[in-house]
């Protein structure tokens, strides 16, 4: 946990020489507990002090980072318990599962379509991060061949998992120069694994059904010399993976529980598990399966859910052509929320019917929420067609309002002179066929 | 060393709330529902109580949603035009309780009338064992003339009558005190709006055990982020000891999900978001599953599917409380 002030100046010299910049030792103490100031300010701290001011500076939740040719994923660094007393900051890393026992040619299909997964949310291109092989063949030549499989389609990061060490030692062959994580490391066999872990600087996943046994899995291996670990509760169904979960966050940010301050990684085989997964804690994510209609989901909350509460995700205000649109074509008017944005942008792109979408200024907020807050009224939306200059830029003057807000329609005509104003319908959904029916009937 | 988990001791705890009435209290339910009563955070039995479990409820409507996506309709062809037959099948499909949702209008497109309404009810009250919960169809003159007829005709039954919302819970209120019943309160994703309209409803002389608080949500994708920390706030605020949050809550993920176009629609979308069907369950269920975490009560979903699983999640969270004690 963090020093306060006071016990940091303990660990100062104590004689006010107003080297650092200072004029006294507590005035820097106190910079430093407000972490304004770097402690290398001061020249004269002793080597015992500057490493017990390190080691209670260092994060609660150490950041572990898996890193391949090219890519790069973290996890770790957590601050809160809940997303609205801050933010939660690194999305837990997905990996999908390839299993040693599968052909050849299935595992390169598989890989192939792990890897160049890709979907649009709101703008935001998701992927999944990695690949967990797990041996269930117990063979290290599988092991190895998977891995060179593997690499000569995808290099996004790998995880390892197999109860045989010389499985991953052949895996970790495959390798070199990457740090991906191994496991997993349990009371029989964790030496080896540590060993192995630290000749390769993997990063070493450690299991245990109780709190007891993973803290004493991370002191031991920590005393191997393993720092990068990632900790495997093994809850005996959902509900005590939650509490584990829970009380290794907890630990580490509230009692600042060394052993346990590492991120999590969390076995998916249900949808339930998915879910609490991202919204409790864990650092990773491995899942049975890989199927496009779970993946896409599971990207979506955990986008949502590690977005920041005091930031929603907006779009710059403005006018945005679609499908090369005419002086003649309507203008469809919405609000700088990046889903409402997308969810309009979207449907009128896909259908090919050219419009203008005019972005007014909502500060981020949907349609109705803004309606309601204020931000989002006939006075603004005038104010944008305005700002684009749409007056004399369109022939014909047609502005459609999201159906949502159809109560607007008559201020928003009172406040634009010469426009027709149409309501549309409520959904984004429904806008190409209001487009077909109503739009190019009349 | 064996480690030492910091617990929490909170001072507040949430009420338990009954849903529908048994023969000899007054109804003609054969199971009622009990929710509420936690004493610590969702499902954390090591530091307090949570003695009743979430409950699912399946939302029925009385004729043919207009609106739906066409996998629900598919899903309930057989059942659909018939409310006391869906009720039926919910039940089937492992329904702790039904919401029954009425139509602004009937098949023919006429308004609902009173009388339609208190109709429907009452088939879909014989057809089943479960408490129900009505909703009007959201409009206020609708909603109060609808939620009266169906108060009074089923008088003692403790159905949940909703959506009260600031704009409107008079009458709906009024009527369930008269009544017996219990109300529904929703306001927009903010916690002193929630505790307003609480309090708006006890100050008319309803007691706070007959109040359910919808916090609303947003779909996955849409905003559940939302949801999901403004129930956290909630939750936290009530066993800190704030009276007027300390009510069960219930949301609506099946409402929000199947309104998201990843749900309503097969054709014409990216090939990344995959199998239509499935993907449409998954969403439903990945956005229950979330709120559940977050401190939901009742949980108002759609296909049956998602209900199974939602269920089977619930389960194995209360099952834990053996593994900590
Ligand atoms: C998430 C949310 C919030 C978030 C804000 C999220 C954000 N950045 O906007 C928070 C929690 C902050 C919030 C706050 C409030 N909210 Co709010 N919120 C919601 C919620 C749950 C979802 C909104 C959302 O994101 N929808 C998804 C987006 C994509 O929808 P959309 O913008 O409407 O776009 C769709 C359509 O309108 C259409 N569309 C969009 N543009 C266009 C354009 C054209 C031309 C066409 C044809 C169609 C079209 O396409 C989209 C997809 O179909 C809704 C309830 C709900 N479940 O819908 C309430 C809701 C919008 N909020 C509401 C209210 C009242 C408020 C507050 C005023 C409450 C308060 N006093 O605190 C505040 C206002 C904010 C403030 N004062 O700062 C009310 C509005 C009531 C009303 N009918 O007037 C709602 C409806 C809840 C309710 N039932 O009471 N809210
Ligand atoms: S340089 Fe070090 S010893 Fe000198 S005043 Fe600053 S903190 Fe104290």
């Amino acid at each position: 946990m963090a020093l306060s002030g006071i016990q940091i100046y303990k660990l100062l010299p104590q004689t006010n020489c107003k080297e650092c910049g200072f004029p006294t030792c507590l005035a820097f103490a106190m910079k430093l507990a407000a972490k304004q100031v770097e402690l290398s300010a001061c020249p004269y701290v002793s080597e015992e002090s500057k490493a017990q001011l390190q080691e209670s500076s260092a994060p609660p939740i150490r950041l572990i980072t898996l890193k391949s040719d090219g890519y790069e994923i973290k996890a770790g660094n957590e601050v809160v318990m809940f997303r609205h007393e801050k933010t939660f900051y690194n999305k837990p890393g997905v990996f999908a599962k390839i299993k040693t026992s599968a052909a050849e040619a299935d595992v390169k299909e598989l890989a192939g379509r792990i890897n160049d997964y890709r979907v649009n949310y709101v703008g935001i291109d998701l992927e999944v991060d990695g690949i967990a092989v797990e041996d269930d063949a117990r063979n290290a030549d599988k092991m190895q061949k998977t891995l060179s499989v593997i690499r000569s389609v995808s290099k996004k990061p790998v995880m390892l998992f197999s109860d045989n060490v010389a499985s991953i030692e052949a895996g970790l062959s495959q390798l070199s120069g990457e740090t991906p994580l191994i496991g997993c490391a349990d009371s029989e066999n964790w030496e080896k694994f540590a060993e192995l872990a630290k000749q390769s600087k993997a990063a070493l996943a450690v299991i245990a059904d109780t709190l007891d046994g993973l803290a004493e899995l991370s002191e031991k291996a920590k005393a191997k010399g393993v720092e990068d670990l990632v900790l495997v509760p093994k809850g005996k169904n959902l509900g005590h993976e939650l509490i584990l979960q829970s009380q290794i966050r907890r630990l580490a940010l509230k009692a600042n529980f060394r052993s346990l301050g590492y991120p999590t990684l969390a076995f998916c085989q249900t949808h339930a598990q998915i879910a609490q997964a991202i919204a409790k804690y864990a650092g990773f994510l491995v899942i049975d399966q890989f199927a496009e209609e779970l993946v896409y989901p599971l990207l979506v909350l955990r986008q949502n859910i590690y977005t920041d509460p005091q930031k929603p995700i907006q779009v710059q205000p403005g006018l945005y052509e679609i499908n090369n649109p005419q002086p003649t074509d309507p203008v469809l008017v919405t609000t700088n929320f990046s889903i409402t944005y997308f969810s309009v942008a979207n449907e009128v792109e896909g259908s090919g019917l050219p419009a203008y979408l005019l972005v007014a200024d909502a500060e981020g907020m949907s349609v109705l929420t803004a309606w309601a807050a204020g931000k989002f009224d006939a006075e603004r939306i005038a104010k944008a067609v305005k700002a684009a200059n749409l007056d004399t830029r369109m022939s014909r003057k047609r502005l459609v309002l999201p159906g949502a807000v159809a109560v607007l329609s008559g201020e928003v005509e009172a406040e634009l002179p010469g426009w027709e104003i149409r309501v549309g319908p409520r959904e984004a959904v429904d806008i190409p066929k209001f487009y077909k029916q109503v739009l190019q009937v009349n | 060393m064996p480690v030492e988990v910091p617990k929490e001791k909170w001072p507040g705890s949430v009420r338990t709330i009954t849903l529908g009435a048994l023969p000899a209290e007054g109804g003609t339910r054969k199971r009622v529902v009990t929710v509420g009563g936690e004493t610590a955070m969702p499902f954390m039995h090591f530091e307090g109580e949570i003695p009743y479990p979430p409950v699912v409820a399946i939302e029925i409507k009385d004729r043919k949603p207009d609106d739906w996506s066409p996998l629900l309709l598919e899903t309930w062809r057989d059942v659909i035009d018939d409310p006391a037959q869906w009720a039926a099948a919910a039940e089937e499909a492992g329904a702790d309780l039904i919401v029954l949702a009425l139509s602004l209008t009937n098949r023919d497109g006429n308004p609902t009338t009173p009388e339609e309404a208190v109709a429907s009810v009452k088939a879909v009250l014989a057809a089943t064992g479960v408490p129900l919960i009505v909703f009007g169809p959201g409009q206020a003159e609708a909603d109060n003339a609808l939620l009266v007829a169906v108060s009074e005709a089923t008088k003692g039954e403790r159905l949940a009558l909703g959506i009260c919302e600031d704009k409107n819970y008079r009458t709906i209120v009024a009527t369930a005190m008269a009544n017996g019943h219990l109300v529904t309160a929703r306001t927009p994703m903010d916690v002193n709006l929630a505790k307003q309209l609480n309090i708006l409803i006890s100050d008319m002389g309803l007691p706070l055990d007959r109040i359910l608080m919808d916090p609303t949500t947003g779909a996955l994708g849409y905003g559940i982020e939302y949801g999901f920390s403004v129930m956290e706030r909630l939750r936290l605020a009530a066993l800190q000891g704030d009276k007027m949050t300390q009510l069960p809550m219930i949301v609506t993920p099946g409402f929000e999900a199947w309104k998201a176009k990843e749900s309503k629609v097969g054709e014409g979308v990216p090939k990344a978001w995959g199998d239509w069907l499935n993907r449409a369950i998954n969403w439903e269920t990945l956005t229950a599953m979330t709120l559940v975490e977050s401190g939901a009560d009742i949980v108002v979903l759609r296909h049956p599917e998602s209900v199974r699983r939602v269920k089977a999640a619930i389960d194995e969270l209360m099952a834990a409380k053996a593994f900590v004690s």
